[in-house]
């Protein structure tokens, strides 16, 4: 059974692209075949981050207007062939499609992939409406701040009201020095105050910034985001994942302290 | 509150949180400003018949807190009155 999730914030910034970029490549990694849909109309990213902005022929909005087929649109992988990219447009406006458009074209990739992600766009505009429109889940991006706790608040709200069967929380960018100082809201604090549930939690790691550089998502890596982000495609496969020590200092000492806790 | 969190220093992480808690609520309620202005003016003047206020004290936030059902927490009207005179001038 094939499953549409929509990766939202509300605040610009957070990481919702990398987020995007990330699980997508994760759930193909663990064999799933999946399509990451870009629908910030007019503002294409998740190209750049995949590495893939030299292969577009065909975007988003010249399917929905029927100017090519879904297939020619749809961009391979360079490294997995069970993973797509449909780009956004880059000359257009958000008008350009409807929340009805946009839920007929995901009921037609479902037939053919098993996870579709969509990566929506900041705000709560017309394309914050289409990404919605088709989801069955969403999973909501926030950083530890109060300007993007409360945005994420306010998209939490309207989910609801748009009778959303499933939100999760993302919290991106923790610093776990600065949550040990007092200075950064920590994750469980995050979780407090927006009362939803957690799928994950993912480090402020400069490996991100390297891996965007290069257009390779860092999923499943040797670094502590590609952890991260390889759990949390992991718990939506419905598996059940403690969660990561994003401290980074897993010594042998404290991984047998945390056992004894546990009993 | 225990007697130790008052000799405790709050830490910028615990104003963001106590700063959202209350902001969050206020944005579920959808109380705009002018409404909280109007409720606040509504009390100044019933409270005022009674005693002597300091309107200019006067603070009103929604909050939360605990129901005495078990419904958990629910949103609460908080307002502090400082009162100049208990004794109304006539």
């Amino acid at each position: 059974m094939s499953e549409v999730i929509v990766v939202t914030s509300g605040k610009g910034g957070v990481g919702k692209t990398t987020t995007s970029a990330n699980v997508g490549t994760g759930l193909a990694k663990l064999d799933k075949k999946v399509v990451l849909i870009d629908t910030d109309i007019g503002l294409r990213n998740l190209d750049v981050v995949m590495g893939l902005e030299n292969r577009i022929v065909y975007n988003l909005v010249d399917v929905v207007e029927g100017n090519c087929r879904i297939k020619q649109a749809l961009i391979k992988d360079k490294r997995y062939p069970n993973l797509y990219l449909l780009p956004s447009a880059q000359t257009r406006d958000k008008t350009a499609v409807t929340p009805e458009q946009m839920k007929k074209l995901t009921d037609e990739l479902r037939e053919e992939f098993d996870y579709i992600l969509l990566d929506c766009p900041a705000g709560i505009e017309q394309s914050f409406k289409n990404a919605i429109a088709g989801a069955d889940r969403a999973l909501i991006v926030t950083t530890p701040e109060v300007s993007a706790i409360r945005d994420a608040d306010r998209i939490i709200g309207l989910l609801e009201a748009g009778e959303m069967k499933r939100t999760d929380l993302i919290v991106n960018r923790v610093r776990m020095d600065m949550v040990k100082r007092g200075d950064m809201m920590s994750i469980e604090d995050v979780v407090d105050i927006l009362a939803i549930n957690i799928i994950g939690a993912v480090p402020d790691d400069e490996n991100i910034v390297i891996s965007t550089n290069q257009g390779e998502p860092l999923v499943g890596s040797d670094t502590l985001a590609g952890q991260a982000y390889m759990n949390i495609c992991r718990r939506i496969l419905g598996e059940d994942i403690p969660m990561l020590d994003l401290s980074g200092k897993s010594s042998l000492w404290s991984k047998l302290m945390s056992i004894f806790k546990k009993n | 509150m225990s007697v130790f969190d008052l000799f405790k220093k709050k830490t910028s992480s615990d104003v963001a949180k106590d700063r959202l808690k209350l902001l969050l609520v206020s944005d579920r309620a959808n109380c705009t400003p002018e409404l909280m202005e109007m409720i606040k003016n509504d009390i100044i003047k019933v409270i005022s018949k009674y005693m002597e206020i300091d309107a200019e004290g006067l603070d009103i936030q929604i909050t939360q807190t605990e129901s005495d059902g078990n419904n958990g927490t629910v949103p609460a009207l908080y307002a502090n009155i400082p009162i100049r005179d208990l004794k109304h001038k006539e």
